[in-house]
């Protein structure tokens, strides 16, 4: 499955767009999801422990599954306020 | 009642919005766009947000608090974009019977707002560079 990653702040600066398309097989969970993610832009890895995954706006453990419809987010430290 | 706005906070709006005979007391709390960071000289700030989950995320907030305080009226409102110095980028009003859960409610909603709101904030540094805030998390400054 194709998985569209939303992109915020410093990680879409990286990336230098706001999402990033991801080619999964299998069963996918956060933690493979990251793991693709790095393969695909190596310039995220220094930082992708820092960031948490949302998974259809709510924050997703290492183990939450991807579904193919699941809306996904990768949220590097927030800084509102 | 939360809320994401590009536009400056009215600050009397957000008081308004919670004042009643029914209360006490309102605690009001301003975050505002602050001059120097640890001798750094700060131009401006820019705020982006991932609205959707932004919303939900002070929603929930809003929810939980109001299950934990006698809250009366609560107003949460971030401003996303371009700040100057001295401008409000988040409004946090509560209104309670009594002083005390005011300000806690308040104190409570605003460590939250930092740990789990999708929000970031870029300095725009004096000296020409820009930086997204990442607390914990290295990110050097940009030309």
């Amino acid at each position: 499955m194709i998985i569209q990653v939303k992109l915020f702040a410093v990680a879409r600066d990286l990336v230098g767009a706001d999402q990033l398309q991801v080619e999964l097989s299998g069963t996918c969970t956060v933690e493979t999801l990251k793991e693709a993610m790095v393969q695909l832009q190596p310039n995220l890895a220094p930082m992708i422990d820092f960031m948490r995954i949302a998974v259809d706006s709510q924050f997703a453990t290492a183990d939450t599954q991807i579904l193919a419809d699941s809306e996904i987010a990768c949220i590097p430290p927030v800084s509102g306020g | 009642m939360v809320e994401l706005t590009e536009l400056p906070i009215n600050v009397q709006a957000v008081s308004d919005s919670v004042v009643s005979g029914d209360s006490g007391a309102v605690v009001l709390f301003l975050g505002t766009t602050r001059e120097f960071t640890r001798g750094r000289q700060t131009e401006s700030l820019d705020y982006e947000a991932y609205p959707e989950m932004a919303l939900k995320q002070l929603q929930q907030l809003e929810a939980e608090a109001r299950e934990r305080w006698p809250i009366d009226q609560c107003t949460i409102i971030h401003r996303l974009g371009h700040l100057e110095l001295a401008e409000a980028s988040i409004a946090v009003a509560i209104a309670t019977p009594h002083r005390v859960d005011a300000f806690e409610a308040a104190q409570w909603i605003m460590d939250e707002v930092k740990q789990v709101v999708p929000i970031w904030k870029k300095e725009n540094w004096a000296d020409g560079t820009t930086q997204w805030v990442h607390p914990g998390m290295d990110t050097p400054p940009q030309k």
